[in-house]
């Protein structure tokens, strides 16, 4: 029961609600295929030989999902990253949720230092959690400071909430990190 | 002067205007206008009920096919056919597919048809409202439907429970749209209730007294209240969820000094009268067609609608028995087990009622009356599993297992569809003036009764030997194996009488043997007028002198004229004696509701994704409601009935 | 009395040997891919569970009776038991409300096979009443033809007075039936004053926490999936939860009772007899709400006492070199992250208690019978076992997986 006029319109809609929604509802349990280790492209420098090496395909695999999103709140929780990091505000561990970057803001640069480990205290989780899980909290401490899409970040959770959801998160635009070490005056 | 001469001048119906004449003059006044655009701003109320129906049947398909797969993956145990994403996902879309975008939107939709022909009357009260009502349902269905269909299909459940629901644990916007269409649906469900409410009250053919209308109107006005109580409570609750997912609130978070059963009550304050916004209607249904086809006025008519009322008062008294094993207080919870006992007595009377008129009739079997029989058969069983429920003990046992599938299964489908199937049967010569099959009516029923009860009668005992519900797979070895595949092959058989019902439908549209105006003898007003109905329901206003008036008056009936026959009309009478009052004027098509209609869908899916579109998106709807409400200069005020 | 779908092991590690494989393997349908799934077959104490009874019964001939039907039952409750042979052959089980072995679920049980008989009479009486309206106007053929006649007076009248009688009846009935259900909800609520025992169970997507209490805090101690309870002894079981809504659901003991975030709950549970049963997450509670069950156990007092003090002690060191290897991939790869083994450095609190996880009777919150092969199976691929469960895919090479299986096999 629908006029032609209609129904043009709906597919219209449908086509572009399509490329939208596919990625970010998709809930893929297993992550990426299990058995590549270490992310290929991480830029430790923002001078490169000819073009630059095209993201990481896991990065629009799991920023944009929602489903990723939300796994990566709860391990950063059950990893005790907040140990450090508190709820991103930063505490022995630097703020995740402004825009400073020390090691990078890109999602295959924050997976190195969780794999890696930085000087100072951050220790390396090579091994200790499964690499799945790493791009999943990688991607969610992006969406700390707004730069995961919104229809995609976390909602509030089910306990005390300290400060606005991440999916209501002010965006901060990444300042010029500097991938070679901590140089950022206050920032160890 | 002889009244052909007089004609150009005459305005009104009556003896002074030939029966030709006024036919064309009323014609002219309430056709809808040719063309997309007429078909777009149309107004009829027949029109848009058969656009509800026909939409509501569609989704009605779909949820069914849902059910088919679902049943497929269960067939056996271990079966990897659907992934548990998916299987969540599916069965979270046939239960809110069957509850809101089919079953109260069908029910509806035949009110809206058959209500103003019933009471006899030209138009529903507000049509526009109505044709709006329409536009957002099916916007709100759609909108479901293509989400499910890109992956962002609900998977909580059809009762949505938060905190599974709620921003946690549910990342994404896959409930947000699930909670959308609730909004869109109940929307439209509250308009229709007030179209029905005011035209049962006030535009009732003149002799109607309150004790004379049609046990389907009572059914549906009883019905119209509770949705009027019951639905603000779910839309309630729909918003502060999406309040919750979406802007952070804290209502249903316990750390925050919110509540997770918060839901449940608001939820089951609307849930469970939802049921009998179902049933009552097929009530209705059930006791148009028996006393047509047993040829007796029906026996009871009193006490039905008396249990009519009692069912839509006790019907809001007796959610908690949703939440038994919640650990609500026990003193509580023995107040609600009384209370579900007792809705056992207005039930029990309407059986005795139907049986009564039955046993006193001279019954002839056609397919409607095969329904009806396949309705008090297994809504009975229904009915009495419903009391195995009421009590604590037994449903902490079987509280959302597969006994409690069964259950609603019985009672929705024996309560709901058998009598609305037999109902399409009993109208469908009045909506489209062809009967549909006998034979192939015959077979619908028989696949249709051995289906289902192949398919469900088996998941009580699944349920009592400890199967859960909406699981997507159960392990071999637990003695459910062939049960399940009972339950699978049942499904096959149903589907295979809707398949025979669709098929039908199809011929008969074409080839069907057309129908007179009253094609089975029955006594109510929709039947005094032709098959189907002109645009203005009835030439002149019917008079009524009884509760079964084409029985009594068998010559015909009195008419009352008087009404414009060059502007649309109605005749108002009072609330109790349905004594004639005024002349009412009765709005025209317009383009504007599908406009206001677009306008509340952006809004509402809009404010999905961001909370300013509910500023942004008032913008549009206001422009749709100045559009709307704008002044006609035709003169629009009620004008005393002329002696 | 055998299993109904027992695969081979999958691994050649795999425990013990399966008494019903021939049969096993006639009825496997899966791929061998999936023959791990299929292997749900329970094992061990030679008793085999699945009692699968449902339609493979001659439906003449005599019937078992479930336990606990014959000893002292009520007349209506044998006419009841005569009355549906079917649901009879299939009420038994480990997860069968119709099968009890508690006090509570004894009682409700009753209560239920009254209902059903008193409901069934009700129903039989209506059908009866329906056929006989139905084709009894054949008698009627002396009445004026046509479609309306007015109802003569006394009908009329005759039938109000049914309807009357009707509507007082079945007042009554569910007056009575009222009155039946309130007792029996008391008499099973009374039972709480007595239980000796306190069980903390927490339930976390999808598997169980389940927390022994004791006045003596050294004496608590922590498990996973499994309960186990002295017969005869009632015992509170408090709930909780810690995400989502659940429902802790053990139907051969008692209904079920939610676990709701923010609130806590409490049951009793006693189980009259010695056994094996099965309970399940019975509220829909996400991807895996299906693979959410638990396993109860009901033993003797002094068998119960002993594994008390079994579970009170930490993980037995490894005793080879195989699994002292074990323990070290398990404390340096990710299995530490999520998991606790007492007694050692891995004291998450993220995943099920793994101290002896090899005590237990099933793997994976119910989903898989406990084995080696299943162990590594599961392990190996969580996701395949358990789509979207919490347990993470490990990269472990071969090498690591047996250490680490010969490990976790030795934590009994």
């Amino acid at each position: 029961m629908s006029s032609p006029c209609r129904r043009s319109v709906s597919l219209a809609v449908l086509a572009v609600l399509a490329l939208a929604a596919c990625d970010r509802e998709e809930r893929e349990p297993r992550g990426a295929p299990v058995g590549e280790s270490g992310p290929q492209a991480i830029a430790q420098g923002s001078l490169y030989a000819g073009e630059p090496s095209p993201p990481d395909p896991r990065r629009q695999e799991y920023e944009g999902n929602a489903y990723h999103l939300a796994q990566g709140k709860q391990l950063y929780v059950w990893f005790n990253c907040n140990g450090c990091h508190s709820n991103g505000g930063g505490d022995i561990g630097p703020p995740l949720m402004d825009d400073t970057w020390i090691y990078g803001d890109s999602l295959e640069n924050i997976f190195a230092t969780i794999v890696q480990g930085r000087p100072n205290g951050m220790p390396s989780f090579r091994n200790k959690i499964p690499e799945t899980q790493i791009w999943e909290i990688a991607a969610y401490v992006r969406s700390m400071s707004g730069q995961t899409p919104t229809a995609a970040s976390p909602g509030r959770n089910d306990s005390l909430n300290a400060k606005p959801a991440e999916q209501r998160a002010p965006k901060a635009e990444p300042k010029q990190s500097n991938p070679g070490g901590p140089q950022v005056e206050g920032r160890q | 002067m002889s009244p052909r001469d007089a004609s150009p001048f005459i305005r009104r119906d009556g003896p002074a205007l030939e029966e030709v004449e006024t036919y064309a003059r009323l014609e002219r006044t309430w056709a809808t206008p040719p063309g997309l655009w007429g078909w777009l701003s149309s107004v009829d109320h027949k029109q848009v009920g058969r656009r509800y129906i026909v939409t509501a049947f569609v989704f009605f398909l779909l949820a069914g096919l849902l059910a088919l797969a679902m049943r497929m993956q269960l067939a056996g145990p271990e079966q990897t056919l659907l992934t548990p994403d998916r299987y969540n996902q599916i069965f979270t879309m046939h239960g809110t597919t069957m509850m809101f975008l089919f079953a109260v939107p069908v029910m509806e939709a035949f009110a809206i048809y058959l209500v103003p022909l019933m009471v006899g009357t030209r138009a529903i009260a507000f049509p526009r409202l109505n044709a709006f009502s329409y536009w957002v349902y099916l916007a709100g269905g759609v909108m479901l439907w293509v989400a499910f269909i890109l992956n962002v299909g609900p998977d909580v459940g059809w009762f949505s429970y938060v905190p599974l629901a709620g921003p946690q644990f549910s990342p994404g916007k896959r409930t947000d749209f699930w909670a959308q269409m609730i909004t869109f649906t109940e929307v439209a469900a509250l308009a229709v209730a007030v179209e029905i409410i005011v035209t049962v009250f006030k535009q009732r053919a003149p002799g109607m007294s309150l004790n004379r209308i049609p046990l389907f109107v009572w059914g549906q006005l009883v019905t119209s209240f509770m949705v009027v109580f019951a639905m603000p409570a779910v839309m309630v609750s729909s918003s502060m969820l999406i309040m919750d997912r979406l802007i952070g609130t804290h209502f249903f978070n316990p750390a925050e000094g919110g509540d997770a059963l918060l839901w449940q009550h608001l939820f089951w304050f609307f849930g469970h009268p939802e049921v009998y916004i179902i049933f009552l209607p097929a009530t209705g249904f059930v006791s148009s067609i028996l006393p047509t086809f047993a040829r007796r006025p029906i026996f009871g008519y009193t006490a039905l609608v008396l249990a009519l009322v009692a069912t839509g008062f006790l019907g809001f008294g007796l959610w908690v028995h949703h939440m038994f094993v919640t650990g609500l207080p026990h003193l509580g919870n023995s107040f609600y087990t009384a209370a579900s006992m007792a809705i056992a007595v207005p039930s029990g009377i309407q059986i005795f009622c139907w049986l009564a008129t039955l046993w006193d009739g001279r019954p002839r079997f056609a397919t409607p009356l095969l329904f009806v029989i396949g309705f008090i058969v297994i809504f009975v069983l229904g009915g009495l599993s419903g009391i195995m429920l009421a009590s604590v003990p037994i449903d902490s046992q079987v509280h959302d297992t597969y006994f409690v599938v069964a259950h609603f299964h019985y009672v929705l489908i024996g309560g709901a569809v058998f009598p609305l199937f037999g109902a399409v049967y009993y109208w469908f010569p009045k909506f489209t003036g062809r009967m549909l099959s006998e034979r192939a009516g015959a077979w619908n029923f028989g696949l249709f009764f051995v289906g289902f009860n192949l398919a469900f009668f088996p998941m009580h005992i699944l349920g009592l030997i400890g199967m859960p519900r909406r699981v997507y797979s159960y392990p071999a070895g637990l003695g459910w194996d062939d049960l399940n595949l009972l339950a699978t092959a049942g499904a096959t058989i149903l589907a295979a009488g809707v398949l025979v019902f669709l098929g039908n439908v199809w011929h008969s549209l074409k080839y069907g043997l057309v129908a007179d105006d009253n094609p089975w003898g029955a006594a109510t007003l929709e039947w005094a007028t032709t098959s189907p109905p002109p645009s203005f329901n009835f030439v002149h206003i019917p008079v009524v002198t009884g509760s079964n008036p084409l029985w009594e008056e068998p010559d015909g009936l009195p008419v009352v004229g008087g009404l414009r026959v060059d502007q649309r009309e109605l005749l108002l009478t009072s609330v109790v004696d349905a004594e004639p009052e005024v002349r009412e004027p009765s709005p025209e098509p317009s383009i504007w509701p599908l406009l206001s209609a677009t306008a509340v869908t952006i809004l509402f899916i809009g404010s999905i994704f961001t909370p300013w579109a509910v500023v942004w998106g008032s913008i549009p709807l206001a422009v749709g409601l100045i559009g709307w409400f704008w002044p006609k200069s035709a003169p629009d005020t009620p004008e005393p009935v002329i002696d | 009395m055998t299993a109904r779908l027992a695969a081979p092991s999958p691994s050649p590690a795999g425990r013990g040997r399966d008494p019903c494989a021939a049969l096993g393997e006639a009825k496997l349908r899966l791929p061998p891919a999936q023959a791990l799934l299929a292997r749900k077959a329970w094992e061990g104490e030679g008793k085999v569970f699945p009692r699968n009874l449902a339609l493979t019964l001659p439906l003449c001939g005599p019937l078992p009776l479930p336990p606990g039907a014959g000893e002292g039952a009520a007349p209506w409750r044998r006419a009841a038991l005569a009355l549906c042979p079917l649901a009879l052959s299939a009420c038994q089980g480990i997860q069968s409300a119709l099968d009890p072995a508690g006090h509570q679920s004894g009682r409700i049980a009753g209560l239920w096979w009254l209902f059903l008989a008193v409901l069934a009479a009700i129903y039989a009486l209506v059908l009866v009443l329906l056929l006989i309206a139905a084709f009894r106007s054949r008698r009627r053929r002396s009445l004026p033809p046509g479609p309306a006649f007015r109802p003569e007076e006394p009908t009329e009248r005759r039938l109000t007075r049914g309807l009357t009688a009707w509507a007082v009846g079945t007042a009554a009935i569910v007056l009575t039936l009222t009155g039946f259900s309130y007792a029996v909800d008391r008499d099973i609520l009374a039972l709480g004053h007595r239980a000796e025992l306190t069980i903390e169970v927490t339930a976390k997507q999808w598997w169980w926490q389940v927390k022994y209490d004791d006045p003596v805090p050294n004496r608590s101690f922590e498990t996973a999936n499994e309960i186990r309870l002295p017969v005869g002894v009632p015992v509170r079981v408090v709930l909780k939860s810690q995400d989502v809504i659940h429902s802790f659901w053990v139907p051969n003991l008692h209904g079920k009772t939610d676990l709701i975030p923010g609130r806590v709950n409490e049951t009793v549970i006693v189980a009259d007899r010695e056994g094996r049963y099965r309970g399940q997450c019975a509220e829909f509670c996400g991807f895996q709400h299906a693979n959410m069950a638990l396993d109860v156990v009901a033993m003797p007092r002094e068998q119960f006492d002993a594994w008390r003090e079994s579970q009170l002690a930490p993980a037995s060191a490894p005793s080879d070199d195989r699994s002292r290897e074990g323990q070290r991939v398990f404390l340096t790869s990710a299995c530490v992250m999520c998991h606790t083994v007492r007694g050692t450095t891995a004291a998450s609190r993220v995943g099920p208690d793994l101290t002896h996880v090899a005590a237990r009777p099933s793997l994976a919150a119910g989903t898989l019978p406990y084995s080696k092969g299943n162990l590594a199976g599961w392990i190996a691929d969580p996701q395949r076992i358990k789509p979207g469960s919490q347990m993470p895919v490990v990269d472990l090479s071969a090498d690591q997986l047996q250490s680490v299986l010969a490990y976790l096999d030795g934590l009994k």
